[in-house]
Formats: C-alpha cells, sequence, structure tokens
C-alpha cells in the first residue's frame, strides 16, 4: 500500500491523544501518584485535544474532495470509517467541557469532572477501536485482515498516551513513580503485540495469483500488466518492501518506539532531567510513526495478484 | 435482476477494442470524463474502467497465453458499497449494477482498497472516485435501436468475447454459457460473489508434433544440421 503520510499521521497521533486521554481518566480516578493537579490535567488534556486535532485535519487531506467530507458521517450503519468519524467528532465536547470544568473550578476529580474526563475516555477507546476496524474488515489485505490490528493500535496509543502523562510530570518534577510503570508496562506490552503481529502476517495464505485467474491448477506467470505506465492500481497498491530492508526498519523501529522510551523514563525518573522525558516522548512519537509507515508498506492488496505478484 | 458480463477467455485475443470503447463511450458518459494525464509524455497514465492483462498459463510446451479483461464484477457481496461513509457507493436494488455518486464522493479511496479487482480509479482532477456503470446510459436508452442497448465493450468486441445479460435469468444467453462452459468468479474464496464470469479456454486436442518429425524435409533438415559444422 502507498504509505499516504496523512493517513499515517490519522491513527498515529489521533491514537496518542485518546491514548492521553484514557490515560488521564484513569490517573485521575485512581489518584495515581496523588493525581493530577488542575495545571497538569489541563495541560495533558489540551495535548490531547492537538493530538487528536493533528490525526483529524491531517485525514481531511488525504481526501481529494474535501467538501464532501461531512457527508462521511452518514453512513455509520455499515462503515467503519464513518463511525470513526462521527466517535472522534463525539470526542470534542466532552473533552472541551471537562477543560473548561477543570479551568473554571479547578475539581479534577470531583463527580462532574470525572464524569466529563470518563466519558471523553471511553469515546476515545472507542474511537481507536473504529479506526483498527477501518483496516481489520479489508478481507483484500491479509497483513491487515486480523484482530491483532486495533488490539495493536490500542496498546499503542495507550502507550503513547501514558509516556506522555508520565513525561509530563517528570518535567514538571512532580512524583511519577506509577506512571513511569504503568508506561513501562505499556510499552512493553506494545513491543510484544507487534511482534505477535509480525509472526502473524510472516505466514504466507490467502489468494494467489491461480485462484485471481482460475486457473487453479497451472503455474500462471503475468506477460504484460497492459499498461505502458503506472496507473492508479500501482500507485496506490504496488508499494512493498524487500524482506531485508523490512527487517533493519522494523529493527529501527524497534529501538525508536520502545528501548529509547523505555530507558529514558527509567532514567528521567531517576535522575529528575526533563530532557530524557522530552526524549521518551519524543522517541515514541517517531518510532510507532515508523510502525504505521511499516503497516501501510507490508500491506500488500490482492489487486497485485493481477500485476504479477505470485501470493499475497 | 442481476446484470453482468461474462467473458470468454477461449476467444479473447487480446486487442484492448473494449478498453477502448469503453473509454471512447464512458469520457462523455454519466461520471465523465475519464481524465487522462500527461497523455502524451513520458509518463502516460489515466482513469480507465476496463484493463486488460496478459497471463502465461502452464509450462512449455503446455503454455498458453491468456488475455484477461477485468472490470468491475458488480459483486453482490459488494464491500465498496458498504465501507463507503458517505453513501456515495450503492447498488441499485433493481439491477445489481453499483455506481458512485460523482456528488457524494469525498475521494478518500476507501472503497478501492475494498476491491480485490481493482475496478476502482480515483480521478485526480474531480477528485472522485470513478467506475465501471455497466453503461447504464446505453443500456436504458429507448432512443436507441434495441440491439445497441448493450456496454460499449460488448458491442465493439471483435472476437464476440464479451456477453451481456441477466445472470438471475436461467435461460438467458450468459447463464447458459457460463452453465454449459463451465463460467467461473475470480477470487471466490473472497466471498465477494460477483456478478461477472469468465469462461475457460476450450480444450483442444493436442497438435501431433511427434509426427511432424518424421516428414522427409524435416529428417534432410536434421540431417543437414547434424553434419554441417558451423
Amino acid at each position: 500500500m502507498h504509505p499516504a503520510l496523512a493517513v499515517i499521521f490519522l491513527t498515529l497521533f489521533s491514537g496518542g491523544g485518546f491514548g492521553i486521554m484514557a490515560l488521564t481518566a484513569i490517573a485521575n480516578d485512581f489518584q495515581i501518584d496523588g493525581g493530577l493537579n488542575p495545571l497538569q490535567t489541563m495541560i495533558a488534556v489540551i495535548l490531547s485535544l492537538v493530538f487528536v486535532s493533528i490525526g483529524m485535519l491531517s485525514s481531511t487531506a488525504h481526501l481529494a474532495n474535501p467538501k464532501n467530507a461531512w457527508r462521511a458521517f452518514t453512513r455509520w450503519r455499515t462503515s467503519w470509517l464513518a463511525r470513526e468519524g462521527v466517535f472522534a467528532v463525539l470526542y470534542y465536547p466532552f473533552a472541551v467541557l471537562y477543560l473548561l470544568w477543570v479551568f473554571f473550578t479547578s475539581g479534577t476529580h470531583d463527580v462532574a469532572g470525572l464524569i466529563l474526563l470518563n466519558l471523553a475516555g471511553v469515546i476515545g477507546l472507542i474511537t481507536i477501536f473504529c479506526q483498527g476496524m477501518i483496516y481489520a474488515v479489508l478481507r483484500t489485505i491479509r497483513q491487515w485482515n486480523t484482530a491483532l490490528v486495533p488490539a495493536n493500535f490500542y496498546v499503542m496509543g495507550l502507550a503513547i498516551g501514558a509516556t506522555v502523562l508520565a513525561a509530563e510530570r517528570i518535567i514538571m518534577g512532580a512524583p511519577a513513580g506509577t506512571l513511569v510503570g504503568i508506561a513501562l508496562a505499556l510499552l512493553a506490552a506494545s513491543a510484544v503485540m507487534k511482534g505477535i503481529y509480525y509472526f502473524w502476517i510472516s505466514r504466507p495464505g490467502g489468494p494467489t495469483i491461480r485462484t485471481a485467474t482460475g486457473f487453479n491448477r497451472s503455474t500462471v506467470r503475468i506477460l504484460e500488466q497492459g499498461h505502458t505506465f503506472g496507473t492508479f492500481l500501482t500507485e496506490e497498491f504496488g508499494h512493498s518492501l524487500s524482506a531485508a530492508n523490512a527487517r533493519s526498519i522494523k529493527v529501527i523501529m524497534y529501538i525508536f518506539a520502545f528501548v529509547i522510551p523505555i530507558a529514558a523514563l527509567v532514567i528521567g525518573i531517576v535522575t529528575g532531567q526533563s530532557a530524557f522525558a522530552w526524549i521518551a516522548v519524543l522517541s515514541v512519537v517517531f518510532g510507532i510513526g515508523v510502525e504505521r509507515w511499516l503497516f501501510f508498506v507490508e500491506a500488500q492488496h490482492v489487486v497485485n495478484l493481477y500485476h504479477g505478484r505470485q501470493q499475497c | 435482476m442481476r446484470l453482468g458480463l461474462v467473458i470468454d477467455l477461449d476467444t479473447c485475443v487480446g486487442c484492448h477494442a473494449c478498453a477502448v470503447a469503453c473509454k471512447e463511450w464512458n469520457t462523455s458518459g454519466t461520471t465523465a470524463p475519464l481524465t487522462d494525464y500527461d497523455p502524451y509524455g513520458a509518463k502516460p497514465s489515466g482513469v480507465w474502467f476496463n484493463r486488460i492483462r496478459h497471463f502465461e498459463v502452464g509450462d512449455y510446451p503446455y503454455n498458453k497465453t491468456i488475455n484477461f479483461p477485468m472490470s468491475c464484477m458488480h459483486c453482490e457481496n459488494a464491500e465498496c458499497v458498504t465501507v463507503c461513509p458517505t453513501g456515495a457507493s450503492y447498488k441499485r436494488a433493481e439491477d445489481g449494477i453499483v455506481l458512485v455518486d460523482q456528488n457524494k464522493c469525498m475521494g478518500c479511496n476507501y472503497c478501492s482498497w475494498a476491491c480485490p479487482y481493482g475496478a476502482r480509479e480515483l480521478d485526480r482532477v474531480s477528485g472522485t472516485m470513478k467506475k465501471c456503470t455497466l453503461c447504464i446510459d446505453r443500456i436504458y436508452d429507448m432512443e436507441i435501436p434495441e440491439e445497441e442497448r448493450q456496454p460499449a465493450c460488448v458491442l465493439t468486441c471483435p472476437a464476440h468475447a464479451r456477453m451481456f445479460g441477466d445472470v438471475d435469468d436461467p435461460e438467458s444467453p450468459v447463464s447458459r454459457a457460463v452453465r454449459e462452459r463451465g463460467g467461473y468468479q475470480l477470487m471466490p474464496e473472497l466471498d465477494y460473489n460477483p456478478t461477472n464470469h469468465y469462461l475457460p479456454p476450450r480444450v483442444h486436442a493436442p497438435i501431433p508434433i511427434e509426427e511432424l518429425k518424421k516428414k522427409a524435409v524435416r529428417k534432410v533438415k536434421e540431417w543437414v544440421n547434424r553434419v554441417v559444422e558451423r
């Protein structure tokens, strides 16, 4: 698949933003590390809103005809993309109301505030599920058509959120021991989940050039693709990565997405230096961005069988 | 009623006339234009509803060239329709034709991801998804003679490799052809249940190449080849 930056940013940033909101809700619900004070809460909610907005705005950059984007909310009965849009928009009023509530009352965990916060958190989590299902429902792309996709989106969104929240506490000099622990656990879980995903998609399966052409008991080879230059189909679906390149990019991804953030958060909490907290946040966002890029480039659409691939 | 195409892989000669006729008709049809990018330049590309690929099936000496025209299959389980968030993609209840409402499409490409057959192509200029309409502006046109109320690709095919009709009617010519020739659907394992069917090549008696060798002229030629050294 063509790794369009607009779509990579959509799931990367909005997933991280919803993760920040969910972790803020957990931290304030259970007063983890003493809970977030009003200023920390407001910064976290604003960060969540900024992340989600970056994701949403960049997704409209992917549209070839954005003047019809408002129609994307209408087919929520069948389309996960429409459901994602509905829930992403529904998230805003609750997040903004909670922000205003904290700003005017300074109450981060009174009943009314917690109701708004938890609703925003849950709606964000539902949106992550819808985003994962956009990809997971496609039977045309074997690497996406698995329940591991929404599961990975969840655990990575939460890992980004926990890393951002723990880093915020370290930078502001507040106790962050439990939050760092949560972030480390989620980062480790993300690394394991991604490993399971890579193991899963490494097995060949699905349609072949034989079932695509109907010559099930013969060898089939492409002679001519039938066009002199690229088409929409080759531009959109023709991208792939050699196995050697994929392996080395995955190593880089694992280092930036999981190893550096874990190490930086541990050093940050021990030394109390805010620079390590910044490193952890930048590294996890970049690393999971690379992970999302790989998610697209490694996806092989079955239409490639008609352009000469033997298997997808 | 379930309108669609039946394509005969035995007689298709791979001339691309169907694709050209399609482009010609539809570039001024309901989803017009079919934009071209850089048509006379180094990298010509553009929107087509119909593309023909060429495959080699089997191994030498039992191999065969198969010309393979593909357009929208007008699937029964058209996931391009269910994934569409705007409602621009729809499947007509009365005849099963899958269409894109150009006034509603926002150009997100999601339907093209859901289509296994590469039937949908984004027009970069209009920003909307375009696809085969089964020449809906021909087949119901009461102003033209009845025998011309067929898709442009079917009318133009010089090898009569394309048939148009109702696959729901068991006695229609298309249904009979599918039944008698063992017509099949592409990638049935994905369960899209495409309406279009493909007729496999007929099995012909093999040409006896061993007998050719016994002919006198050939014997002389082989003897000369052995004796004369280059």
